[in-house]
């Protein structure tokens, strides 16, 4: 085929076609893959002005974030990159204590991506941002040559309203503030490890990968007084509460016997030699809330699928900033520190 | 989940604990031989369990802590030959060489794959024709069977881009060398359940015989451990010195046969430098005669050299349990899982490296 001849539609046969550097040249093939496939996946106002980028109403205070996706394999059991580069910008959105409103996204796709594959991940993210009722209203796109690239990667950045009424943020934790964990953790990093290396699970260990943004604006509708909020993502739920204790000053109590694990997610993480604390989640946050707030905030949660089951797991308290510690399951006590560089299976 | 929360129960804990302080009448020190058992001595806080006499210093049981920097030197230096992609197991990604590590040689550019077994490896070299594969066969007698079982099936394809760094060490001959060490102060074995699991126990009765040292064979879970220490206490208190078996669930005295037989098929018993410990004799696995054109020694060159007694890193003292990971001067300070200085620090069973993990500003007591 001779590429942007623009004598036929390069998605008439998608089976077939894969991405060509001129899809990423801002000539005609690629104004074509924009008409046929992002503006009426993403549809909406905003993409079909076809400005340079998307005029915005918002007043007060917005949260904005950005983040960039580059998983391996671009789809796993549970989710695939596409949802994941929605969910992941909408949760971190939600942990500002803002409602989730638009997102752009950037792609960087590799010459010779199949368009099916491509079509796909957009479909994906189309249903994802759907879901979650955000817009996808402004984006990019780069093709780079063969081999330098996973198949795709995804950036995408997002804005929303803040409606919490004060800062939810680690510098508001206070001593005796309890630590609620929205549901069980390590499914999501399991499950990509798993298909990336194609071990061979008896049982599905799906990703957790899922919008977490109507529990949370759910807490700050009911007043619930939230200090803070962490996506449980890179690094778990060690990094997370390790960074917040550290910035708050304050040290951190972990009762390991009550945080949730799939028993298939435990059983592979004792034959890899992982810590399930260290493993990355998708659709798992921690909530810091007042002493008096926490069965008001459990009772909140657990109205929602994705929260359903939210544990106290701890709380925090005066003393060493950063310090935090777990008792074990048979009583004695660790600490509980940061993922050491990358997680890497043992030998035996 | 069967076969490992029953043996996480708070309660069955504490009553282990409080029949060990029963029966304990003074101090004793036990090693725990394994790097898996150190990490779970730190991950639960067992040793805060038990009575202040019970000290536990941790052995050489780390793979990758033992393999010498040659070898690390020598897979590096393959890593680097063009048309060669090097497998290994991740823990050995960090380890560092004398000059830098392999993650670093994967980050320049050399083709370093991780896999989960030597079979992986296998795979590779049938998929890549083209090229020199070369497994990094490092381990006790855990992994021995299958890397033995790789080259096995190797010679049996014919398959000849594929070869095996091989760095296999033996843990008897390294407990022997422990205890005829001037200055030993263990007093009683908990002996690496997994490593028995293959080998069986025979071999150790000899050396509990003649040292006068109790050996219990000890599995991984908490309450195994315990038990392992109970058992070994209560040998030392009533004078006795046995090989007991803790571990029945997975282990039989004569081990598993078909494992031993793959394993003595390919490899022979060779004298191995331990890192920390020097060259023991009989303390290694080599590639037999018939089997040598896999050794990637024998493609690229042997390993040269001594090993030891370079820079600041205290952990040769600490894979000999004479020192604890934090009575190094450097632990937590100049060395960190970031910026190791040796290997303790950065293997996952290291003992330093557990040390660091969860023990680290905690403050609670650690019995030495």
């Amino acid at each position: 085929m001779n590429e942007g001849s623009g004598d036929h539609c390069p998605l008439a046969n998608d089976d077939q076609e894969v991405v060509k550097m001129a899809h990423g040249g801002g000539g005609r093939a690629m104004a074509q893959l924009l008409d046929s496939l992002f503006r009426p996946a993403f549809d909406n106002p905003w993409l079909e002005r076809q400005h340079d980028g998307a005029v915005l109403d918002m007043a007060g205070a917005i949260a904005f974030t950005t983040d960039s996706y580059v998983v391996r394999p671009l789809f796993f059991p549970g989710s695939d990159i596409g949802a994941m580069a929605v969910h992941g910008t909408v949760n971190d959105i939600a942990m500002c204590g803002a409602e989730p409103q638009y997102l752009s996204a950037g792609f960087i796709l590799e010459e010779g991506l199949p368009l099916a594959i491509l079509r796909r991940v957009v479909g994906s993210m189309a249903a994802a941002a759907r879901e979650t009722g955000v817009r996808i209203v402004t984006g990019d796109l780069k093709v780079v040559e063969r081999g330098k690239a996973d198949g795709l990667y995804i950036n995408t950045a997002g804005v929303g309203r803040v409606v919490a009424p004060h800062p939810i943020e680690p510098g508001q934790v206070k001593p005796g503030d309890r630590l609620l964990l929205s549901g069980d953790i390590g499914r999501h990093g399991i499950a990509v490890m798993a298909a990336r290396e194609k071990l061979d699970l008896e049982s599905a260990i799906e990703s957790d990968c899922a919008s977490i943004a109507p529990p949370v604006l759910a807490l700050l509708n009911e007043g619930i007084a939230i200090r803070c909020l962490r996506d449980l993502t890179r690094g778990g739920l060690a990094s997370a509460l390790v960074e917040v204790a550290e910035t708050a000053g304050l040290a951190a109590q972990i009762r390991e016997a009550d945080i949730p694990v799939r028993e298939d997610v435990s059983a592979v993480c004792e034959l890899l030699g992982l810590d399930p604390l260290h493993v990355a989640n998708e659709g798992r946050f921690m909530a810091v809330v007042a002493p008096e707030d926490v069965d008001r905030a459990i009772d909140i949660l657990r109205r929602h699928s994705v929260s359903e089951a939210t544990v106290d797991i701890g709380l925090f308290l005066e003393g060493n900033a950063g310090l935090v510690t777990a008792q074990s399951l048979i009583g004695g006590s660790r600490v509980v520190d940061r993922l050491s560089g990358e997680q890497l299976p043992r030998i035996c | 989940m069967k076969y490992r929360d029953e043996y996480r129960t708070p309660e069955a804990a504490r009553a282990y604990a409080d029949a060990i302080a029963r029966i304990t009448t003074r101090p004793w020190t036990l090693m725990e031989v394994c790097g898996g058992q150190t990490n779970a001595i730190m991950r639960f806080g067992i040793d805060q369990l038990l009575p202040q006499e019970i000290s536990l210093i941790h052995g050489p049981g780390c793979p990758v802590c033992v393999t010498p920097i040659d070898y690390i030197d020598k897979a590096l230096e393959i890593a680097g030959t063009p048309g060669v992609i090097l497998c290994t197991f991740g823990d050995m990604l960090r380890v560092p060489g004398t000059h830098s590590d392999l993650a670093a040689a994967r980050a320049r550019g050399a083709d370093v794959r991780v896999v989960y077994s030597p079979i992986e490896a296998l795979a590779v070299a049938r998929q890549h024709p083209g090229h020199d594969v070369v497994f990094f066969a490092v381990g006790f007698e855990t992994t021995a069977p299958a890397n033995a079982m790789a080259v096995y099936q190797a010679e049996r394809e014919g398959l000849e881009n594929f070869s095996v760094l091989v760095s296999q060490v033996l843990v008897p001959p390294a407990i022997r060398n422990l205890l005829e060490r001037p200055g030993n102060r263990i007093q009683g074995f908990l002996a690496a359940g997994h490593v028995c699991a293959i080998t069986g126990y025979e071999e150790y009765e000899p050396i509990a015989r003649r040292h006068r040292v109790p050996i219990v064979v000890t599995g991984f879970e908490p309450l195994d451990i315990l038990e392992g220490v109970y058992l070994c206490v209560r040998q030392l208190e009533r004078g006795e010195s046995s090989v007991e078996n803790q571990y029945s669930r997975a282990v039989r005295r004569p081990g598993n046969k078909p494992a031993q037989q793959v394993m003595q098929a390919v490899f022979e018993v060779v004298p191995r430098q331990w890192r920390g410990m020097g060259e023991i004799p009989e303390s290694g696995l080599g590639l037999s005669p018939a089997y040598r054109a896999f050794d990637a020694e024998t493609r690229f060159g042997a390993v040269t050299g001594q090993d030891e007694g370079r820079g600041e890193c205290s952990s040769g003292a600490v894979l000999r349990g004479e020192i604890r990971p934090d009575q190094c001067p450097a632990f937590g300070t100049r060395c960190t899982p970031e910026h190791p200085l040796g290997v303790t620090m950065v293997s996952e069973e290291g003992a330093c490296a557990a040390y660091y993990r969860y023990r680290r500003q905690s403050g609670g007591p650690s019995h030495e």
